[in-house]
């Protein structure tokens, strides 16, 4: 039990950085209904491009940027391979998440880990998250507003509101509508292809931004830190809508819902750890925990509701 | 208003499912023209409009639209031209998005989207007495998903955000077909009443024959990818059904003729 609660405020802390993921994988999954893999590439492209760029000295707010625009860069491919050339969405993220692995390694050197030199003290002052401000900020090693949660949680908020206003301007609107009946929003003039595109930039360039956080956390970026992400973004979508979809209905708590999730994801995941499972077993948990959340709602809908219709004849 | 000049459609061209759904199509509706589109199940209506509207491109012909030439154009393009009504209620509104922000995304068709509130304060009363127009009480429900709706509803809220932003031109394709027989007659004196009232030049498909008298100045029939009957003016006031009926016999040179309409 202790091990769980000392383990606590890095779970969360690893909770709401992934949860800026989760925030991306939320715009693809839920706001334009697409199952976006690229994430699982681009999250390491994040952290490769910030780990490069902060350890040749670039300032960490530029690094960050950079990792942002990578990120889009990658969801710009999915989006054109899916717009452009006609591939199925699906098929575009696999394709694109496949080919970020190599770029991937380019970027770092073709090393498959670089470390961020965080026993120097200047540098690690640098950061602007990092796993030693966890326990430092609280000794009193480094002041309290440094501790991650304080600090992603204030990065979240931020990013929250701007994406709440986003989906609030005509563009915004347009993205929701492509998402929620493509039929419609042509017949009202949308350019549907734009706004996938444009929605596959934005989540991705967030799932990078969570990759560079998380390579400050670690203070590492590693070729394999991307694998899985989209399960685990799914996971925090989920388990954020089940907790919290009857009592958030504002689109901004929803996206907090997100976070939420996230956190609850890792801190159940420390539960699991500290009662002492082989951590090689947790990627099976998590793709088991997952089938099981995205299967309730058709199971629900079989054996304890009336079946909802949906769809229906296209061009009937 | 709409020019419509030889248009042929194959779908699946090439395969054992190839499908000549339009053969040579020619049509010209002027200002203010209220055509109904009669035919048979597979007769060409559904992709005549599809054409227009630019659900995809055409293989061969022109189409232009209040002078312009839309035949290249892509279908998010060519909707600032148009106001489209489906048969399927699903797929002329946003479900999981509310009334009012529906009718928001209509009254920006054909304008860029840019970084302006998608919903200005100010439209909310406009959007609230179009909807009080519709007799439906929708306009008490503004912050509604459209999800929750009945067919009837979606669909009379759908004539309201085609017509939102006048169109040159309002395609209804069979739009009350998939409602119970009260809904239609109601959904069907609101297309009159907007169509009237806006002066749009509009094409409407029904499958009943009586409606398409009853309703606009024009008539056409297509069968088997043509279209075998036009009738306008006067002549058209005086139709009846079983001249109709009669009519197209004649054309299509079948006996058939009855059960293939009147059972589509
Ligand atoms: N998108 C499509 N793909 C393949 N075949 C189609 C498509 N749309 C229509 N068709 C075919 O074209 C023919 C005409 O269809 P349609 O225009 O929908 O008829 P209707 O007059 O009943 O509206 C039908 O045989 C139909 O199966
Ligand atoms: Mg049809």
């Amino acid at each position: 039990m202790t091990v769980f609660l000392n383990a606590l405020p890095g779970a969360v802390s690893q909770g709401l950085v992934w949860g800026i993921m989760a925030i991306g994988v939320y715009l693809t999954y839920k706001i334009l209904d697409i199952a976006d893999l690229t994430v699982d590439g681009s999250f390491c492209t994040g952290g490769a491009v910030f780990v490069m760029l902060f350890a040749g000295g670039a300032n960490v707010w530029t690094a960050m940027l950079a990792a942002l625009l990578a990120g889009m860069l990658a969801g710009l491919v999915s989006g054109l391979l899916n717009a452009a050339c006609g591939i199925p969405a699906i098929l575009c993220g696999i394709l694109t998440q496949l080919g970020l692995y190599s770029v991937n390694m380019a970027i770092m050197d073709f090393k498959a880990s670089v470390a961020i030199n965080v026993t120097q003290a200047d540098t690690l002052e640098k950061l602007l998250v990092s796993l030693r401000f966890v326990q430092g900020s609280v000794k009193g090693d480094f002041p309290l507003w440094r501790h991650p949660i304080l600090v992603v949680g204030l990065f979240t908020a931020c990013l929250i509101g701007v994406l709440y206003a986003f989906f609030g301007t005509e563009l915004g609107s347009a993205l929701r509508a492509t998402g929620s009946n493509g039929n419609m929003a042509r017949a009202q003039g949308i350019n549907t292809d734009f706004c996938k595109v444009l929605g596959l930039m934005l989540s991705n360039g967030l799932v990078a931004l969570s990759g560079a956080l998380l390579c400050q956390y670690n203070g590492a970026n590693e070729i394999n830190v991307g694998r899985g992400a989209i399960v685990i973004g799914l996971a925090a979508v989920i388990i954020g809508d089940v907790l919290f979809s009857k009592l958030f209905r504002n689109f901004a708590l929803k996206l907090l819902a997100v976070v939420i999730g996230a956190i609850i994801y890792y801190i159940v995941l420390q539960a699991v750890l500290a009662m002492g499972l082989n951590p090689n077993y947790l990627k099976l948990l998590s793709a088991l925990v997952v089938a099981v959340f995205l299967s309730l709602p058709y199971w629900k809908g079989r054996y304890f509701a009336k079946p909802v219709k949906r769809g229906g004849a296209a061009n009937a | 208003m709409l020019e419509i000049k030889e248009i042929w459609k194959t779908f699946n061209a090439g395969t054992v499912n190839e499908k000549q759904a339009l053969r040579g199509v020619s049509l010209t509706l002027n200002e203010g023209d209220f055509c109904t589109v009669i035919g048979g199940n597979g007769a060409g209506k559904s992709t005549m409009l599809n054409a227009v509207a630019g659900t995809w491109a055409v293989d061969q012909g022109t189409i232009s639209i209040g002078g312009t030439d839309v035949t290249h154009l892509p279908e998010h393009k060519r909707a600032a031209f148009i106001g489209r009504v489906f048969q399927d209620p699903m797929m002329g509104t946003a479900p999981t998005m509310q009334i009012i922000e529906n009718l928001a995304l209509a009254a920006r068709r054909g304008q860029r989207r840019g970084l302006r509130w998608g919903l200005a304060k100010a439209e909310k009363d406009r959007y609230q007495e179009l909807l009080s127009g519709l007799g439906l009480g929708l306009e008490d429900r503004l912050t509604s998903k459209v999800g929750l709706l009945s067919g009837g509803q979606r669909q009379a809220l759908t004539l309201l955000m085609a017509s939102l932003k006048k169109p040159k031109l309002l395609l209804l394709d069979e739009h009350t077909a998939a409602l119970d027989p009260k809904t239609a007659a109601k959904v069907l004196e609101l297309s009159d009443k907007i169509v009237a009232e806006n002066h749009l030049t509009t094409m409407m498909v029904t499958h009943n024959m009586k409606d398409a008298i009853q309703h606009g100045n024009r008539l056409i029939m297509m069968y088997d990818g043509r279209i075998v009957i036009d009738v306008s003016g006067e002549e058209k006031k005086k139709l009846t059904v079983p001249q109709l009926l009669e009519l197209f016999s004649k054309v299509s040179g079948s006996d058939e003729a009855d059960d293939k309409l009147l059972l589509s």
